[in-house]
């Protein structure tokens, strides 16, 4: 059976020489960085590199602004909570949106729970877009943080972060961005955007998991949120994960240096695939926006059949795909963002995410292109509540 | 000839390790949340670790969750605890020697208007259980000693002090003290039973077993509540959000599995090759010290020794040794930036000379009779040496 991993968003096979080097600073060179002789120096001096590599992906003007991290997750807490912190005295507001990776939103809900912040959940258009607008109407005096993220990872929504960068700037509040699904996969430019801060992951760019970073933007204070050695310029404390983070550094490097080709190589793919979708299958939807969207997301409903089946269904087939982002996939809760993108719950339901990667090609497309639609009817048939009649069209969906 | 003798700091990533590793890395790459079958086998291989740990511990695999490392579970199991029971109390325990990830979340928590007892210890580095039960208050809610300690080697009177905080209890109806321990020196170096010692949150970490960097685990006690220090994707059963680190995870569960059937002859190898190395150096440098013990009978580990050369800097004997290939350290490598002395040391009461003058050797399962024999005899030339410079 033929295998197509259309599940990039949730996370990537690391690249054969980022597992090359990954082996090499376990054995060979797994020195401690903190270490004075000669293993920890080597050790050092990998991190540091790792450490440009990062800098140079998304355009920092000094790698001293990368701080390694254990991942996406950790990275926004480490922004939101670190920046909320240290800026409580000239305020206790924050801005995001309805449509943020759980690990933003979850976070700014325990500051608002626990430590008495208050935050403005912004809405988004039915592509899932925030309107800059609303950043400006919403930021006070009290507004100390505005967090938005690059790119959505369920649709794959690409949001207006340099103009929203340029209002909060203005009114002097800092900026944060969520950019794991972004970097690597479109141009990211700290310089250009103009935020203070960005959270990347080591695993959605053929990196390792369990390794992300956050740029931090040189001047601006944050409070650590973990304590222990003085690492990473006490921003982080624990000793770093040297085979993750040179890892990183590598996929960052790789990523880098093949952008334009693999950017045009995922968009082929993805709009193959989307045009596929929506010639072969009747009543379907395509979720986001659809050019201002990321190169390698594809996310449709599928009105009268259920996301959870038709993942099942696929995988049967060798196709590994998702219903939303992995990390609710257990959830029976309808996705967050389709919900605040105005989709009725049952094609909320209904939705399908296919993130394609590098190693994906024209076949698997249209492999998936051949068995989807059998799958689709086939549920349908079986659905009590699709129409008998296929040529009752729900053009209102 | 390269001696590496410096594995409390870090250890060598073992064979096993890395090809767990690589097959997560390369194939087994899915993510544990996705429905589809590449998720499901990274689940499992998460699964499977969970439970070569808690085997380790004598404890159920649903008591053990994933951390990016030592560090991060100390953080969490203190922060945790102290948040979750600041109803009850604010009044936390813990000694002057512990590793600097306890003691600055500690004063962390001091800033948040916590109070915190630090235990002292005697010259040996050992807290004192009487100490410990003197300083118990109506509103103590945790207490948090180290099980062996990472610059010296002692072991920490951890059952003793667990028994007392039993006791403890009952007298308080039902307000526990919760008891961690930052087992990251002992975890398959000596045996760590938690349900036994009335432990009731435990940490460790990879990379000082020859598993990978960046990975840790907490055990923590059916039914006791933590505040997650993460907010996310709820993974973890939502103590710790953040996709796994499935391949940290699979070497985590290897390097467990190795430590376990291997524990009870490295231990008595890691004594052998420490008494080898020490004697010589004790009999043939008159002005050496040995601080803390050496053997079990003194209530070490295996794996640490700490040396003093009053009037030497420690620096100075670590650059030297590393000049003939031997890899020691002046003490832990998280604070061996910062230059100040050994807290550690000090807290002992160790007269200035010979905290300035003290390395920290530790051992490896792997570490051999020769690389011993010649690191002893690198040791004693390279001290004598410095010593006659210094006089001259």
């Amino acid at each position: 059976m033929r295998k197509v991993y259309l599940d990039h968003g949730a996370t990537t096979p690391v690249d054969p020489e980022v597992a090359h080097v990954i082996y090499r600073y376990m054995v060979d060179e797994f020195g401690n960085p903190s270490s004075v002789h000669q293993f920890g120096r080597a050790a050092r001096k990998a991190v540091e590199k790792a450490r440009e590599q990062v800098a140079d992906l998304i355009g920092a003007a000094d790698p001293s602004e990368i701080v390694f991290t254990s991942g996406g997750t950790e990275a926004d807490n480490l922004a939101i909570k670190g920046v909320a912190r240290a800026y409580r005295k000239k305020g206790n507001h924050i801005i995001t949106s309805a449509v943020e990776h759980h690990a933003v939103l979850h976070t700014c809900e325990y500051l608002e729970e626990k430590e008495g912040f208050k935050v403005t959940y912004l809405p988004v258009d039915g592509s899932g877009m925030v309107d800059p607008e609303d950043v400006a109407q919403a930021i006070t005096d009290q507004t100390v943080l505005v967090t938005i993220m690059f790119a959505n990872n369920e649709v794959g929504t690409i949001q207006p972060i340099a103009e929203i960068a340029r209002i909060a700037k203005e009114k002097g509040v800092l900026v944060h961005t969520d950019a794991v699904q972004a970097v690597g996969q479109v141009p990211v430019d700290v310089e250009r955007l103009g935020v203070d801060l960005l959270s990347l992951s080591g695993h959605k760019i053929y990196g390792p998991k369990g390794v992300g970073a956050l740029y931090v933007r040189k001047g601006t204070r944050l409070e650590p949120t973990m304590h222990g050695g003085a690492h990473e310029k006490h921003r982080r404390a624990g000793t770093e994960g040297v085979p993750g983070i040179v890892g990183l550094g590598t996929a960052a490097q790789l990523r880098k240096d093949h952008l334009d080709e693999y950017t045009e190589h995922l968009i082929v793919l993805r709009d193959r695939l989307i045009d596929g979708i929506l010639d072969g299958i009747p009543d379907v939807k395509l979720n986001g926006h659809p050019t201002k969207r990321l190169p390698n997301n594809v996310n449709v409903s599928i009105a009268y059949a259920e996301g959870e089946s038709m993942l099942l269904n696929m995988d049967l087939e060798g196709i590994a795909a998702s219903s939303g982002s992995a990390c609710t996939s257990g959830s029976l809760e309808p996705s967050h963002v389709l919900v605040a993108m105005g989709l009725s719950h049952e094609l909320a339901h209904g939705s399908l995410r296919m993130t394609l990667g590098k190693d994906n090609t024209e076949e698997d497309i249209d492999y998936v292109l051949e068995v989807l639609p059998r799958i689709v009817e086939r549920l349908r048939k079986m659905s009590p509540i699709a129409p008998a009649q296929r040529e009752e069209k729900v053009s209102n969906v | 000839m390269k001696v590496y003798l410096d594995n409390s700091a870090t250890t060598r990533a073992a064979d096993e390790v890395v090809e767990v590793m690589a097959d997560a890395l390369q194939y087994q790459y899915g993510n544990p949340s996705s429905l589809h079958r590449m998720g499901i086998e990274a689940e499992k291989i998460v699964t499977r670790s969970r439970e070569a740990v808690a085997r380790v511990l004598g404890v159920r695999p649903e008591c053990i969750i994933f951390t990016s490392g030592g560090t991060e579970s100390n953080n969490l199991a203190i922060k945790g605890i102290a948040r979750a029971k600041k109803r009850e109390g604010k009044h936390l325990i813990t000694s002057a020697v512990e590793h600097p990830s306890v003691l600055n979340t500690f004063r962390e928590l001091e800033e948040d208007s916590y109070q915190v007892t630090y235990l002292d210890v005697d010259r040996r580095g050992r807290v004192n259980p009487d100490d410990l039960r003197r300083a118990l208050r109506d509103d103590t809610i945790m207490v948090s000693i180290m099980h062996v300690n990472n610059e010296v080697g002692v072991v920490e009177p951890v059952a003793e002090i667990g028994e007392i905080l039993r006791h403890h209890r009952k007298h308080y109806s039902g307000r526990g003290v919760v008891f961690h321990v930052d087992a990251v020196q002992s975890f398959v170096k000596i045996p760590v039973q938690p349900l036994k010692m009335g432990i009731d949150c435990l940490s460790i970490s990879a990379h000082k077993i020859h598993g990978p960097k960046g990975i840790g685990a907490l055990y923590i006690r059916k039914g006791l509540r933590l505040v997650p220090q993460l907010a996310g994707g709820g993974q973890e059963k939502g103590l710790r959000s953040g996709t796994e680190n499935v391949p940290g995870i699979a070497g985590l569960g290897m390097a467990a599995f190795l430590g376990l059937e291997t524990m009870d002859e490295a231990a008595s190898r890691m004594f052998a090759l420490k008494d080898r190395l020490v004697e010589p150096v004790l009999s043939r440098v008159p002005r050496s010290r040995l601080i803390g013990g050496l053997g079990p009978e003194d209530g070490m580990a295996p794996h640490i020794v700490n040396l003093s050369f009053p009037g030497l800097k420690g620096e100075v004997v670590v650059h030297a040794l590393e000049e003939q290939g031997v890899y020691v350290s002046t003490g832990s490598a998280c604070s061996s930036r910062g230059h100040d002395r050994s807290h550690v040391l000090v807290a002992m009461g160790l007269e200035p000379e010979v905290v300035d003058g003290a390395i920290r050797i530790s051992f490896s399962r792997e570490n051999t009779r020769k690389e011993i024999d010649y690191a002893a005899g690198v040791i004693v030339a390279t001290i004598e040496e410095l010593y006659s410079l210094y006089r001259g």
